[in-house]
Order: structure tokens, then sequence, then C-alpha cells
């Protein structure tokens, strides 16, 4: 087909997808009616803050301690308390804003991206391998998603960086299967047959035509699958499997208190608060963006 | 029905194999050599050759493989590096605890879920509704090991109304039937036994089950108040039934089917979960016992207790889908 031809195809008045615009436009003066929502991005958008300038707003280094001082209890100049080793608490937990958001944002990145690529691949050439690929998916849904990432932990060692691949590696499915689903319901639409008649490629078609059209659920299981990804680093942090000390991360720092906490108990409430608030904003945010981008309930 | 089974425990095998493949793999590929593992840092090569013949570690991946689905089928999951005792008889040993701890977590979680989930629905809107949201968002929002060591310094440490760790006090243990200690000292008739097992089980259970509870929660308040606006549940109203017999006998019973769906998926996620309850409550199941062997790279231990726990979490699946046919005669099974 030459280019003359292919402009006198664009010409004619094909069926065109839905404004992503207007529907995105709508979604957030929905999502700004929500109370609840907003609080959970005004957390949000504070935890970011937390976590870029961390180093400038933190009493104390997070990593020295004078044991001299250990195990102090909330007070003026340490307003969290200190740990076992003298180090302040309130410090290490600015730290570990830080480092808990990128686990969580890193993974489900990774595990999207990675998501978006097989399911697309799945749901739109169908037959032979959407049944190889998805089948691969099941056998890893066939595991709890916490005893696997430990799993995965348990060969792969220690450490941040192989948190974040045993969380995102287990998410994959999750992501793969909705990505799939929404491709499988819009790949035969009027617009998406006539994107393939005028030419264009596949992976164009699912990219620019197909992804689009389907991104709203993907976008609210990312951001409550952070959620998730939090919880899942701080367990493998709680077990020790996570990020290694001196390093502080939310989840080992509850482990290391274990030892200590029936004398200091502030040793532990911080951390878990800090966990807490961090999930809970993901979770109201997402719940109030799949309220915003669902249609249903704008009816 | 039976059709339906037999066709779906059949797919189970595929399944099943796949998980194998993977545990395998993954262990194999990535793992240490565990030949050097167990003789330690100041080995010479000659002896860690050795071990590795001894091991099967020189056979072709596929030959290794084959040995462990064979292992497998016939209960033989290898033997323990570090406590030499086979991975399967340990399995065994923890495996009622673990069931007892996910069971009771269920139970809890179901029940308070349903009724939370209720209330706030027929209240919906009301300070009651806003209380019971608020408890279930904090619910699925708060890490399970903190809440359990919260739980510890609150009612093990400063109320002393329940034991710090552990499954039943030294001494107490009833005669072995099921394992499952509440069952077994109530069939045996020792009382003692029984309500020391229950006051280790209480703590440990709510806090595993804190997160299934806010989510049962959930799903209730939000699919009641679909059913509630059915045209049957205002035909009910009009006929002047009370408002108790509607929600119960009516409204309930048609929401149960989404519920039951959600509890049936917990109680397969409740068995990762138990992995971090475990070891905060020192509880001898096979959550405390994968993360003890993870900690000191004793791979066949972690190879056998994944593998065991994927096929509970498929087969607690599979249940669930057949329980579906049992409530609910609108679906069709082919």
């Amino acid at each position: 087909m030459t280019t003359k031809n292919i402009k006198k195809y664009e010409e004619i008045k094909l069926p065109q997808a839905p404004k992503e615009e207007s529907k995105f436009g709508n979604a957030w003066y929905m999502l700004k009616k929500n109370k609840a929502a907003l609080v959970g991005l005004i957390i949000i958008s504070i935890l970011l803050i937390i976590a870029i300038f961390g180093p400038l707003i933190m009493p104390y280094k997070p990593n020295i301690g004078e044991l001299s001082q250990s195990l102090q209890k909330p007070s003026i100049t340490h307003w969290f308390g200190t740990d076992e080793q003298g180090r302040d608490i309130l410090s290490r937990i600015i730290d570990g804003t830080k480092i808990s958001l990128r686990v969580g944002i890193t993974a489900v990145a990774i595990a999207l991206s990675i998501g978006i690529v097989v399911g697309s691949i799945a749901g739109y050439y169908g037959g032979k391998v959407d049944m190889l690929i998805m089948r691969f998916m099941d056998v890893m849904l066939a595991f709890p998603s916490l005893l696997l990432a430990i799993a995965f932990m348990s060969v792969l060692g220690k450490g941040i960086d192989n948190a974040i691949i045993a969380i995102s590696i287990v998410t994959i499915p999750e992501y793969a299967r909705i990505v799939r689903g929404s491709i499988l319901s819009i790949k035969d639409s009027e617009y998406v047959q006539a994107a393939r008649v005028i030419g264009n490629s596949d992976v164009a078609i699912i990219f620019k035509h197909i992804l689009p059209n389907v991104i709203s659920p993907i976008i609210v299981r990312a951001t409550l699958g952070v959620s998730n990804a939090i919880l899942d680093t701080a367990a493998l942090g709680f077990l020790g499997l996570g990020v290694q000390p001196p390093q502080a991360e939310w989840g080992s720092m509850l482990g290391a208190g274990r030892g200590y906490f029936y004398n200091a108990p502030h040793i532990i409430l911080f951390p878990g608060i800090a966990i807490t608030i961090t999930v809970l904003a993901f979770n109201l945010f997402g719940d109030g963006l799949r309220d915003a981008l669902d249609p249903k309930l704008h009816q | 029905m039976v059709k339906y089974i037999i066709k779906r425990l059949l797919l189970l095998v595929p399944v099943i194999i796949g998980v194998s493949m993977l545990v395998f793999l993954v262990m194999h590929m990535f793992t240490t050599d565990p030949a050097a593992t167990i003789l330690g840092q100041h080995a010479k090569q000659d002896q860690i050759l050795a071990l590795r013949e001894q091991l099967g570690l020189n056979k072709p991946i596929y030959v290794q493989y084959w040995d462990f689905l064979r292992g497998i089928l016939h209960g033989n999951l290898g033997d323990s590096l570090m406590t030499k005792t086979p991975v399967w008889n340990e399995i065994m040993a923890r495996f009622p605890a673990t069931i007892e701890l996910a069971l009771a977590a269920i139970i809890f979680a179901s029940i308070f879920g349903i009724i939370m989930g209720v209330i706030s629905a027929i209240k919906q809107n009301s300070i009651v509704d806003y209380i019971c949201m608020v408890i279930s968002l904090l619910g699925v929002s708060m890490p399970i090991f903190w809440l359990g060591l919260i739980f510890i310094l609150v009612f093990a440490v400063q109320l002393q109304w329940f034991p710090v760790s552990g499954r039943i006090d030294i001494g107490l243990e009833p005669i072995r039937i099921t394992g499952l200690y509440l069952i077994d000292s109530l069939a045996t008739g020792n009382m003692p036994a029984f309500f020391s097992a229950l006051k280790h089980l209480i703590m440990p259970a709510v806090a595993l089950g804190s997160a299934s509870t806010a989510i049962i929660a959930r799903m209730t308040r939000s699919t009641m108040l679909e059913v509630v606006r059915q045209d049957y549940i205002r035909t009910a109203r009009a006929k002047g039934l009370l408002e108790r017999p509607i929600i119960f006998g009516h409204a309930l019973k048609n929401a149960l089917i989404p519920i039951i769906t959600v509890i049936g998926l917990q109680l397969g996620t409740l068995l990762g979960g138990a992995v971090l309850t475990e070891t905060v409550f020192s509880w001898p199941g096979v959550g405390k016992y994968v993360v003890d062997a993870i900690l000191v790279t004793d791979y066949p231990v972690v190879q056998g207790t994944v593998m065991m726990m994927a096929v509970i979490f498929v087969l607690v699946n599979l249940l669930v889908d057949i329980i579906y046919a049992f409530i609910d005669p609108r679906i069709k099974y082919s």
C-alpha cells in the first residue's frame, strides 16, 4: 500500500477511540470531590517531599548513634526516642521514607512494564502464545505472593535491589492478567480494526490504539499495588531478608526492635505507624481513583 | 458436578508440575552450591566434589528434576542440610499448627468481617458505617507483624491476658489425633489443654486475620448495598416482612456468593501471611520453619515447604470453586 493510498484511507471518517482527555478530566473532577482520595493524595505528596528533602530535615544522622543514648524514650531532643544503638528514630524514619517509596514504586513500575508487554502479547495474539503465557502466569499465581517473594530472596540474596526484583517478579501475573483481559475486550472493536486496515503495525495498534483505552483499571491496580509492595518490602525487611543494616528501612527497624520492645515500646511504635500511614494513603488514593475512573459509578 | 470436579482435578496436574518445575529451577539455578554450604568455608575442593556426587548434584538438571518429582510422589522431599531429618516428616509435624492458625484466623475474619459489613450496609452513611470502614481501611493498611507485636505488648506483657508465644503450655500437649490441639483436646476431654491452646491461639489468629476481616467487611458492605436495592427486597418490604428476616434471610443469603469467593481466596493468602505471624509469635508451624531455613540457606527445606504450600494454595482455590456450585444453583458447570 502506497503512502498516498494510506492518506486517502485516513481522510475517510474512521471509527474513533473515545477521547482520553475528557475522560481523565472528568476523573480528576470526580477525584477532587472525593475527600478521602484527596487526603491520600496529600499524604503521598508530603511523603514524596520528605523522601526528596529528607537529609535537610533530619535532626540527626540516621545511621550514626551513641550507645550511651540507646533506648531513650521520646523527648524534646529525640521526638520519637532512640533505638538500641542510640540512633534517632525520627531521623531513621525520615530516611526510610525514601527506601519504602523507592522500592514500592520501582517494583510496581517494573512489574507493570513487564506485565503490559506480556499481557498485551497474550491478549492480542491469542492462540498458543496466549495459552503458554497464561499457563505460566497461572503457575506463578499458584504461590502465595509473599511466600514466592521470600523464596526468590532466599536464592537472590539479601538487599534492596533483590527485594525490588523479588517483589516485581511475583506481581507480574496480576498486571499481565488485567492487561490481557482488557485487550481481549476491545481488540475486535471497530476502531482497532480500522487502525489495522490503514496499515498500522501490531506494536502501534497495541500501544497507540488499544492500551490508552484500557489504561484505567491498570492505573488503579498499580496505585493499589504500591501499597502492597510497601507492605511486602516491610515484611522482607522484618524477616531480615530485605534492606540490610545499617540502612534505615521501616520493616527492618521493626525486626531489629523486636528484641527490645518490652522495655522500649517506642522502638516499634513509630516505624509501624509510618508503614500504616503510607499504605493507607495509597489505599485511599487508589480507591478514589477507582471510583473516579469507573464509568458505572458516574451514573 | 462430579464430571466438573474430575476435570478440575485433572487440570491441576499441569499446574502442579509447573509449580514443581518453577520451584526446582529457581532453587537450582540461583542458590550457592549446597555441598559448599554443608561443608562450610574451610572445605577442600575434592571434599566438595565428593559431596556433590553423593547428593546427585553432578547429574544433568533434568535427571535431578525427575528425581525431585519422583521424590514428591513418594512423599520424599529430601533431607534438611542442617538437621539431616527428612523434610517431609518435618513439614507433616508442623503442618497442623499452621492449618489450625489459618483456620482460626479465617473463622475470626469471616464472622467479624460479615458482621461489620452488614452493619455498615444497613446503616449506610451513619457514624457506625464510617467507624466500621475506617477500621477496615486500617486493617488492610497495617502490617500484620506489627499488629502482632502491638498485641504482645498490650495483651501479653502489659495486661497479661494471653501468653507471649508458643502453641500450648509445656506438658499439656493433648494426645495426637488430628494434630489440631483444639480438636484433639476436645476429643480426648482434656479441658486444661483446650483452654491453654485457645489462649495461645487467640492473639496470633486475630493478628493474622485482621487484614482478611477488613477485606471481607468491605466486600460484604458493597455486595449488601447492591442486593438491598434489588426488586425482590423491595417486594419483601412491601409484603410487610420485618427488617431482620429481610436482611439475613433474603439479602445476606444472596450476597454470600462473592463473600465466599473472597473468604476462599483469603484462606490461601493466610498461608503466606502465616510466615510472618508464626515468626512474631514463635508459632511452631511451617511458616516459621521456612523462615528459619532461609536464614541458614537450607535449600531442601525451602524447596519442599514452598512446594507444599503452593499445592495447598491451589487445592484451597479449587475447593472454593467447587463450593460455589453447592451454594449457587445459578452457576452451571460443564
